[in-house]
């Protein structure tokens, strides 16, 4: 796609850097928080994850066994929020910290102290939500959504919970602004829009997503937090407001922030599979575009969330067809994906089997979504299981699994060593296996009317949840091994070369792995 | 300070972005304690508060001295504009969601719930605006257009004004006119803050008008509040200006702060020129 002029970009470093933990704690270097980001990301994906198997122990067979109902509610509450926004989000935004400078040929981010401040102020958030599990009452136990009324009447977890959003919103609005400047001006020379790598073209999109809904969620939340202790009336119907107005206000947010989610996992499947087709990405262009529209159309459909919540028809109707077509760009993004694949000389590393276990998931995650569209079936469907298998098979199978096809695919760039094929190719079985294992029983257990959120279930239930927890703690485990292969690949291993893919395009192959501290202080200029 | 690259400044390693985080830590948890009525919160609020100042001051000190010292070139200067302007699309977000609750008091939860369905529940409820909704028994009256905010209204206007005749002063090199601007400016804001207060408290002690009256209180003291912090904030800015432009800083050609105070001195216009439009007017 791109080739820059003057090849290898210069390896030593200028300028000291602290030592240490200052190091980490005062960096302004993009790789160093790209580092953070990830690792704190892994962090929340393993304190997520441990919820999720005490919610899968619970319901490992009927009756209660392990916890309160109370807890349970508020271990299902803080799983979705650290799950979206500590483990998620994050990994995300470490990716793009460390590979959109490499891969537009820019020294660093647009703003340095800012993107440490953007990492650091997680921390806070994250000690907000944990901790609110051992304040008086407990968390916030009204599920990651946050509806009123239920959560103007929780305790004083709510309003961490309601905190820990505001830090969150700050952070990565801040995250994106200096994304989005980074994408915008910083790049190379010659590096025109529309020879932009994939993953800086989705995050560029991305950025421009969170910074236009994360401040609706601030606002939305703020409401909540004055309804609780200010006297307002936002959600209180004999004040003149409505509890409903609060999931018009959320879900504004919350269905581009799904897109926000899954848009920068597209980016990095589309370098994958052509890296490992041997071929350009098929249809670059049109990636591009159906990529913005997919932007465009998340902020026209959050009604399809409320269709039980009391909706005029005209607006079911309108919010079902325009649910629906999102379909056709997310189409055209999977049928480039199969098109760059076809006829391309195919190899199967561990990155690519990623990213191809994503494209046959995703695209179940999608037709589940469009079951879901119609308003006649959802509003059948609507907070049962049936919706948390199509959401764990879009963020799960979707977001998580472009996240390690990204770790194995860039992970010889960041440390300079290969990983083990072998026990990569072990990991994304299990990983493809149990996920299944957990996720796809619970298509049935929806479709026969188990609703989502509860600790007990009738006992026709019992056999599909016993599979579905089995195959939870099988997928828990099998993520030990993936930190295994990420320590031993940190610490040794082959060495790898500069592109140690062969089929692989793009800036960042044309540094050395591992990468330098710093990287294109002379700026490369794309022909 | 190393200047790493030689067309674009980055920054070496810092503190302040850790002192920050420690403000809004500790921000954040004195308000949950203070909202859930614990004697620690007030005084959590206000350290957070004071690390707050303390890492601005110190933050935008190091970079007023390297914009000074000349560190920024035309590419950093492009960034600013960038980053700048996308804050303000986020500020124009956040309002976005309560203009949005405002229009849906109006258009729609209030007059649901005087529909055939609400009558069921509410006999006797109409749906007039201003509507403290049906559960609300006291008698308030509502905030009129002509008055204290189209008084506000000619201020802001003016404002706007003085400080393009500020910029236009800075263009020139005429210092002179940039500091009457500036100061007319912060004058005008200042003065705007005052009506505001003064609106406020005769809603509250004559008016019977409070941020517990329905929804109508809400929406109204939530809306102008927000403006209102965002004015204070824009005057702190303009004075901050103030006091650079009186030690010498800014040129015809790099003064992008000035620019970008402006910008969200007009931003913060806007913003209640719809506010006085659907709040107060109609």
């Amino acid at each position: 796609m791109q080739k820059s002029a003057n090849g290898q970009a210069q390896t030593e470093a200028h300028g000291h850097r602290p030592e240490g933990l200052r190091r980490w704690l005062t960096t302004t270097n993009h790789k160093d928080i790209g580092t953070l980001y990830l690792w704190f990301s892994f962090t929340m994906f393993i304190v997520g994850g441990i919820m999720a198997l005490i919610i899968r122990a619970e319901l490992f067979q009927p009756g209660l066994q392990l916890i309160e109902p109370e807890r349970y509610n508020q271990i299902v509450t803080l799983h979705g929020l650290i799950m979206v926004f500590g483990a998620i989000m994050p990994a995300f935004v470490g990716f793009a910290n460390w590979m959109i400078p490499l891969q537009i040929g820019a020294s660093d981010m647009a703003f340095g102290r800012l993107n440490n401040w953007s990492f650091w102020l997680l921390i806070p958030a994250s000690l907000l939500l944990v901790t609110s599990l051992f304040v008086p009452g407990g968390a916030a136990g009204v599920g990651w959504t946050l509806y009123p009324p239920l959560s103007i009447q929780m305790g004083m977890g709510m309003d961490l919970a309601i905190f820990s959003v505001h830090i969150l919103g700050i952070s990565s609005i801040l995250g994106s602004i200096n994304i989005i400047t980074t994408v915008l001006n910083l790049r190379a020379p010659g590096m025109t829009m529309l020879k932009m790598p994939m993953f800086a073209w989705t995050w560029l999109i991305t950025a421009f997503l969170i910074i236009a809904v994360m401040p609706v969620f601030a606002g939305a939340v703020t409401m909540l937090l004055t309804d609780r202790h200010f006297g307002t009336s936002f959600f209180s119907a004999a004040g003149g407001g409505d509890p409903v107005l609060y999931q018009h206000v959320f879900w504004f947010f919350g269905h581009p922030e799904v897109y926000i989610v899954i848009l920068p996992g597209f980016g990095i499947i589309s370098h994958v599979i052509p890296a490992f087709s041997r071929k350009p990405l098929f249809g670059y262009t049109s990636m591009v575009y159906a990529t913005a529209s997919i932007a465009i159309l998340s902020f026209f459909v959050w009604g399809h969330h409320m269709f039980t919540s009391g909706m005029p028809v005209a607006g079911q109707i309108f919010y079902m067809y325009a649910t629906m077509l999102i379909a056709v760009p997310t189409g055209v993004k999977v049928f480039n994906w199969t098109a760059t694949m076809w006829r391309g000389a195919l190899t199967f590393e561990t990155p690519m089997l990623f990213a191809i276990g994503f494209i046959f998931l995703f695209v179940m995650g999608g037709f589940s979504g469009l079951v879901l569209a119609m308003t006649a079936v959802d509003v059948q469907m609507h907070n049962t299981y049936y919706v948390v298998a199509h959401f764990h098979y879009t963020m799960v199978a979707g977001a998580l699994f472009s996240a390690f096809a990204a770790v194995y695919y860039w992970l010889p760039k960041w440390t300079g060593h290969m990983y083990s094929e072998m026990l990569g190719k072990v990991h994304f079985w299990l990983t493809m296996i149990f996920f299944n294992m957990t996720f796809f029983v619970q298509h049935f257990l929806g479709l026969a009317g188990m609703p989502r959120r509860i600790p007990d279930y009738a006992l026709q239930f019992a056999d599909f949840n016993a599979i579905s927890s089995i195959g939870a703690f099988g997928l828990g485990l099998s993520q030990l091994l993936f930190l295994y292969i990420v320590i031993t690949c940190i610490k040794g291993g082959p060495k790898a070369e500069a592109k140690p893919w062969d089929g692989a395009e793009g800036l960042e192959w044309e540094v050395a792995s591992p990468a330098p501290y710093h990287t294109w202080e002379t700026q490369p200029v794309i022909k | 300070m190393t200047q790493q690259g030689s067309y674009y400044y980055v920054p070496s390693a810092s503190y302040w972005p850790l002192v920050g985080t420690l403000a809004l830590l500790l921000l954040a948890s004195g308000a949950v304690l203070w909202v859930n009525s614990y004697s620690l919160g007030p005084l959590v609020v206000t350290l957070g508060f004071a690390v707050l100042i303390f890492m601005l001051a110190g933050w935008f000190r190091t970079v007023i001295r390297e914009s000074e010292s000349g560190l920024y070139g035309q590419r950093v200067d492009a960034s600013f504009r960038w980053a700048m302007s996308w804050f303000i699309f986020s500020e124009v977000m956040f309002f976005a969601a309560f203009f949005g609750t405002l229009f849906y008091a109006r258009v729609l939860s209030v007059p649901d719930l005087a529909s055939v369905d609400g009558q069921l529940l509410w006999p006797n409820f109409s749906a007039i605006w201003p509507n403290a909704g049906p559960g609300y028994k006291d008698r308030f009256s509502p905030m009129a257009a002509m008055g204290i905010p189209a008084i506000n209204t000619l201020l802001l206007l003016s404002s706007g004004a003085t400080l393009t005749w500020a910029h236009w002063g800075l263009l020139k090199s005429n210092r002179n006119q940039l500091r009457l601007g500036l100061i007319l400016t912060i004058a005008l804001g200042l003065l705007f803050i005052s009506l505001q207060a003064h609106e406020y408290s005769h809603a509250y002690s004559e008016m019977n008008l409070k941020l517990t009256t329905g929804i109508y209180g809400t929406t109204f003291y939530m809306l102008t509040g927000f403006h209102g912090l965002h004015v204070t904030i824009g005057v702190t800015m303009l004075t901050v200006m103030l006091f650079r432009v009186l030690a010498g800083h800014f040129k015809p050609d790099h003064h992008f702060a000035f620019e970008a105070v402006a910008w969200y001195w007009h931003f913060v216009d806007v913003v209640w020129l719809l506010l006085f439009v659907v709040v107060y007017w109609i």
